[in-house]
């Protein structure tokens, strides 16, 4: 699985970096890792190139991840682009209203990179 | 948007006794995690006040209205935020910060899935960290507190929950 490039969104950097640790711990080969501190800024860069997965955190400021995933569906390049939750949250609600708009899985933190490999790999062996 | 705390989480969640063993696996359990560190009890630090200059904060809101507070010191902070890190040298005071509310804010999150009363029906704030420690915390609500001090390599880190009634 070699040259993915991913898009971590996180408002965490510490966070976004034991992510993209997590991902190349897993044995993903990244072309490149994209970070975002929101979904704004997430948006930004989908527009600007395709990735071949988006991980996202649900509670941030300025744009959370339930609305970047809402806008992201209207960006016609994001299309197929797999989308997987990286949350604390803990309600249920949030979880499935993620999975109802898009997203095609979630991982709760906090966790361990096999539990990133097990969501993340099957998504990507798709694209390959 | 979020959506609106509907009607069930209005109805409050009361604290019970299991709340203090709950919390204390819900810390030790996003330290082993996440830093491969087992906290241990810290014998005869539960009775005095919370001490240390960083403190992470998340608020509570629904069923539960609180704050959760996690305090230490700064190089108790510091050494924190290297494990998470995988870093053996000097880390950014950004990262610190970061590091810290990301905790507190994980174990926000992992204690209320503990509690099923709590798990969809409390929503969490994004964290605040206050640096320093010349201050004190008053909550205008009385409510019940839930406290606990943890040994992370001999330091303390204390955990309060400030419940709202």
């Amino acid at each position: 699985m070699k040259n993915k490039r991913i898009l971590i969104v996180d408002d965490s950097s510490v966070m976004r970096k034991i992510v993209e640790r997590s991902l190349r711990q897993a044995g993903l080969d990244l072309a490149e890792v994209v970070e975002a501190g929101n979904g704004i800024e997430a948006l930004a860069a989908v527009r600007e190139g395709v990735f071949d997965l988006i991980l996202s955190d649900i509670n941030m400021p300025a744009m959370d991840g339930i609305e970047f995933l809402r806008q992201l569906s209207t960006i016609e390049t994001a299309k197929g682009t797999p989308v997987v939750m990286v949350t604390t949250e803990g309600s249920e609600s949030r979880v499935v209203e993620a999975l109802s708009i898009g997203a095609k899985g979630y991982i709760r933190k906090p966790f361990t990179p096999d539990q990133i490999k097990e969501r993340v790999t099957p998504l990507l062996e798709v694209l390959r | 948007m979020k959506p609106m705390l509907d009607a069930r989480a209005r109805n409050g969640v009361r604290p019970d006794s299991t709340w203090t063993g709950i919390m204390d696996c819900a810390v030790k359990e996003v330290f082993q995690i996440m830093l491969q560190t087992d906290l241990t009890s810290m014998p005869g630090s539960g009775d005095g006040a919370p001490v240390g200059d960083t403190t992470a904060m998340v608020g509570m809101a629904g069923a539960l209205c609180g704050v959760l507070t996690i305090r230490c010191t700064s190089h108790t902070a510091e050494s924190i935020t290297a494990r998470m890190l995988g870093s053996s040298g000097p880390v950014k005071p950004s990262d610190v910060t970061d590091a810290i509310a990301e905790i507190c804010n994980m174990v926000a999150g992992n204690f209320k899935g503990k509690i099923t009363a709590l798990a969809d029906r409390c929503m969490l704030s994004v964290p605040t960290v206050i640096r320093g420690d010349d201050y004190e915390m008053v909550s205008i609500a009385d409510g019940e507190q839930l406290s606990l001090c943890l040994a992370y390599g001999g330091s303390p880190v204390w955990i309060c929950l400030a419940m709202h009634n």
